[in-house]
């Protein structure tokens, strides 16, 4: 497998991910400049980290939505290659067109940091295989805007495709809009792209990947990518 | 000399925080008059905050040496070495005065300011902590304040992208006008390619990087070398505007060109500007620095060179550039959009000039400029001691339960969980041990090492007995690293006092800097980098005497780790180290009888010593399943933590019977921790606390979901913990989620 993680001026959680797809696939992923206007030959995956890309300045994403190599990135996708955006990742590819909607300040305007429930809405894309439709999975988030907003029409249709990959529940697993940590519609965390071949989501599986840090329920995230991968 | 330079007054010298004493020494320096550009110079560089004039004296006798001590005080931040070829670069610096002015700036500059300490030495920052310190909360300023605070340092160090993992947050109504914010940045390097400022070389390039420079933050330094009066507030435009997104650049481009073998000193502007810097890296070398003010680049048009030269914009470095180096260095700082500009030259004449416009603003005896800095011996007188408080003699007519519950939910033990989870604790994936616990542990790069860190000292304590309150700040930050397994290896002091020439302040001042000095030797457990903060006083009234204690201690394996939360249902609970009831100066006695007085603990800190060794060494040996520190608040407080985080109570032995009960629960006897043990390893662990000589007690069993003292009321864990939980969001309105 060969994965690109795309570096902007701000991103932060470059190394994190970096490392996660390290212990999972066993491969280093290349490290892309936001300036460079190519993807490494052979591309199967680009991962756009977390992190505050352009200082989260003007809106979230927005700069860096316009870099040289998110051309190459389009193209990508377009090709139905796999693109997975976290936190800033996800803002950056909303802000790009790649996915619908937007994400905006938390509900109550603080910056939260902390674990997450969330449910994997089905497990037959590139993304989820290796967990159980259903399953209650635990990520931390940490975000600032992470509230994730789209016209009511927009919404209808996500949800009438099946596009909602992951959403915020409470412990008894349940969904409660009005209790959402960030005050995200629908309590959505993560969408995908018609083709299921682009995510986007806003909490962190590569921070829960090594036991010795904390829980490993972000591992299957990245194993099923590597399990789509391989068997294409 | 320009005409529309304002002529020097006594006035003039005055507003420049110079006392006239001070202004003739500059006469005699320099033979002549000081230009406006001196004399703003001479103020940034002998203000307290940058000369320590006041505590310099009396800092001397801090133990700083010890074999794994790379750098001591003096340079931007210490430096430990850690073993396998890496070192931790540490420090904790004060942004009291301008968070008290603009909470959101001002905290947010402090936690930048930190940051690049670190960096300039060449570390990586892979940890952040702070302790903070409010007013009464009844106070109208103090929300506004603790909004502002927080949300400045979640603002910087999270768009940094540096984990903030730990620290303290206490209220008190002598903060009222002064809050404290003291910021600590931990880092990690390779211990044979550490940074320092000193220049070496004549005719070399002297370059700046970073942002433009501004007018903001003019005399900041000076602001905060005096104390507030009305109007504050007004002191607005001194306060330094942050910009996290040009740190985390200014970072990536600054170990870059380090890396690539291009830099030969490097000094951040902090306080003071590009004044500090400048003297520092020409000082330190023995060499000249000679600056063209018209190759700086700047924000604002028809900036003066006074205004240059005392800017305190943000994010700004200045190197000496290794010769031919000049070419990649730019293109690296390009690389990253930052600005790289020669501004001047290394020279053998010893002298500090500026020029600007084709005119020599400046021309000062560069070494004088620092080592001839006013040092002050300032008059003290000691603390009085305070009795012994008698149990006896206290009327209490709360019950064990009801005191329980009242300490839990009040300010300074109520859970401080609204404002970590502002804080990205877990980016770089290396937070082993998150906030809450008694130190925080962060994995040295794929392990198995793990640096272990803290932030400690009790006011209360030191106010009342500075010796002794300076001894425990040091013994509860070690302690707290014993608690988590680590060796602790060194510590950061960060001084905040009111106002120095008063003597019972100085007296303060000098009292915990003994205390300090004694407990840093005892436990061998050396000084190597601090900050000093003095005038925190509003309308004549100081603060609590408040020397915070930021400790750093080496896990060789953080997978034998300890933690506070109970692990089981049927585990013996042990206390070691001895319980006397000591309540002078108590959490209970403040907070439940409103009295702060009596002799605070003492430290026996040969007992902490050995009573830490033998924990360490339990803990390493696997014989213990939860350790604890017991520290404010006694062992009740302790060990409803220890529930509070595992969801398991405990059913507790009534105290002995020679004890008033209120003394053994809530008393403050240093050197103690609570374990747990496994049944089968009971008899081997009081073996060892038997043959270590160190008393150890049984103070129960844990189990059930209540915490239950024999003969009084049960209380179920989860009603302490919404106890816990709800103080701090309701008093921030923000309900409970």
């Amino acid at each position: 497998m060969k994965s690109a993680v795309l570096v902007f001026p701000g991103s932060n959680r470059e190394g994190d991910v970096a490392r996660a797809l390290h212990m999972v696939s066993g491969v280093k992923p290349a490290m892309v400049w936001h300036a460079d206007t190519a993807l490494p030959p052979g591309t199967d995956l680009v991962v756009l980290p977390g992190g505050f890309s352009y200082g989260d300045y003007l809106r979230c994403g927005a700069i860096a939505a316009r870099a040289p190599i998110m051309e190459a990135v389009r193209a990508h996708a377009a090709r139905g290659g796999l693109v997975l955006g976290i936190c800033n990742g996800f803002q950056i590819l909303c802000e790009s067109g790649l996915l619908p909607g937007v994400l905006v300040r938390n509900a109550r305007l603080r910056f939260i940091c902390r674990e997450a429930l969330l449910k994997v809405e089905r497990n037959d894309t590139p993304f989820t295989r290796r967990y159980a439709r259903g399953a209650i999975v635990r990520y931390p988030v940490a975000h600032g805007e992470g509230n994730y907003t789209a016209d009511a029409a927009t919404l209808k249709r996500l949800e009438e495709e099946g596009r909602v990959l992951f959403r915020y529940v409470m412990p008894d697993g349940h969904r409660d809009d009005a209790q959402v940590l960030n005050g995200a519609a629908n309590s959505i965390a993560g969408i995908v792209s018609e083709k299921l071949n682009v995510l986007g989501l806003m909490p962190h599986p590569e921070n829960h990947v090594d036991p010795v840090v904390g829980p490993t329920d972000g591992r299957a995230l990245f194993e099923s990518i590597v399990g789509a991968l391989e068997k294409a | 000399m320009i005409p529309s330079e304002p002529k020097i007054t006594p006035e003039l010298v005055a507003e420049h925080g110079l006392k006239p004493d001070e202004y003739e020494r500059i006469l005699k320096l320099i033979g002549r008059e000081p230009t406006f550009t001196e004399l703003g110079i001479f103020s940034a560089m002998w203000n307290e905050h940058c000369s320590y004039k006041s505590s310099r004296l009396h800092l001397r006798g801090l133990p700083t040496k010890a074999p794994w001590v790379i750098q001591g005080p003096g340079e931007n931040a210490g430096v430990i070495d850690i073993g396998d070829g890496k070192a931790a670069v540490f420090k904790m610096e004060s942004h009291n005065h301008p968070s008290y002015i603009e909470p959101y700036q001002g905290a947010g500059t402090g936690v930048g300011g930190i940051l690049r300490d670190v960096f300039t030495m060449g570390a990586r920052p892979i940890a952040a902590l702070n302790a903070l310190r409010f007013g009464d909360p009844k106070h109208p300023r103090t929300r506004h304040l603790v909004g502002g605070v927080v949300a400045g340092i979640a603002g910087y160090g999270n768009s940094f992208g540096v984990p903030t993992v730990g620290g303290l947050v206490g209220f008190h109504t002598r903060y009222d006008g002064n809050n404290l914010v003291n910021a600590m940045a931990v880092g990690l390097a390779d211990a044979d390619k550490i940074f320092y400022a000193k220049a070496t070389g004549v005719g070399l390039p002297v370059v700046y990087l970073g942002s433009k420079t501004g007018r903001d933050g003019i005399h900041g330094a000076t602001m905060a070398s005096a104390e507030f009066g009305e109007g504050a507030e007004e002191k607005r435009p001194t306060v330094q505007v942050g910009d996290p997104f040009a740190e985390k650049l200014l970072l990536e481009a600054c170990l870059e060109i380090m890396e690539a073998g291009c830099v030969v000193a490097i000094q951040d502007m902090g306080a003071a500007g590009l004044t500090c810097s400048a003297v520092e890296m020409g000082a330190k070398g023995d060499l000249g620095i000679e600056l063209d003010l018209d190759k700086l680049p700047c924000r604002e048009t028809g900036m003066s060179a006074y205004e240059m030269m005392l800017s305190e914009s943000q994010e700004r470095m200045l190197m000496v550039i290794a010769p031919g180096k000049e070419e990649q260095a730019e293109a690296i700082f390009l690389k990253w959009g930052l600005d790289f500009a020669i501004v001047g030259y290394t020279t053998d004449t010893l002298r500090f000039v500026v020029r600007h416009k084709g005119e020599i603003k400046a021309d000062l005896p560069i070494k004088e400029l620092g080592d001839e800095a006013p040092l002050y011996d300032r008059p003290w007188v000691e603390t009085p001691k305070q009795q012994r408080i008698d149990p006896a003699s206290l009327d209490i007519t709360a019950t064990l339960p009801g005191a329980l519950e009242r300490l839990i939910g009040s300010p300074d033990f109520a859970s401080k969980r609204w404002i970590w989870e502002q804080y990205d604790h877990l980016i770089l994936n290396n937070t082993v041990q998150r906030p809450g616990g008694d130190a925080a542990v962060v994995r040295v790069e794929d392990g198995p090492k793990g640096l272990a860190m803290t932030c400690d000292v009790t006011p209360r304590y030191c106010e009342a007995d500075p010796f002794e309150g300076g001894k425990q700040a040091v013994a509860e930050a070690w302690r707290n690293l014993t608690a988590v397994g680590a060796r602790p290896l060194a510590l950061t002091d960060n001084l905040n006092f009111g106002n120095p020439e008063k003597p019972e302040i100085m007296g303060q001042l000098v009292g915990c800097l003994r205390g300090i000095g004694a407990a840093a030797l005892e436990l061998d457990f050396p000084v190597v980098s601090g900050n000093v903060s003095l005038y925190n006083e509003t309308n004549g009234r100081g603060i609590l005497p408040t020397p915070t204690i930021g400790g750093v201690g080496v896990l060789d394996d953080i997978e034998k780790m300890a933690t506070l939360d109970f692990k089981a249902n049927g585990e013996t609970i042990l206390v070691l180290g001895a319980t006397t009831g000591w309540l002078g100066q108590s959490a209970f006695l403040s907070e439940i009888l409103d009295r702060e007085d009596g002799a605070p603990p003492p430290v026996d800190l040969a007992l902490e010593r050995k009573t830490g060794d033998l924990v360490r060494g339990l803990i390493n040996d696997g014989l213990v399943t939860a350790v604890h520190d017991v520290s404010d608040g006694g062992l009740l407080v302790a060990l409803t933590e220890m529930a509070l985080a595992s969801g398991i109570g405990a059913n507790l032995a009534a105290p002995p019977p020679d004890m008033n009960p209120f003394a053994f629960w809530f008393g403050e006897d240093q050197a103690r921790y609570i374990v747990t043990v496994e049944s089968s390893a009971k008899a081997l662990v009081l073996r060892r606390a038997e043959l270590a000589g160190i008393p150890v007690a049984k103070l129960g069993t844990t189990g059930g979901d209540r915490l239950h003292i024999a003969g009084e009321r049960p209380i179920v864990v989860d009603a302490l913990r919404e106890r816990h939980e709800a103080w701090l969001p309701i008093y921030m309105g923000a309900g409970l989620m």
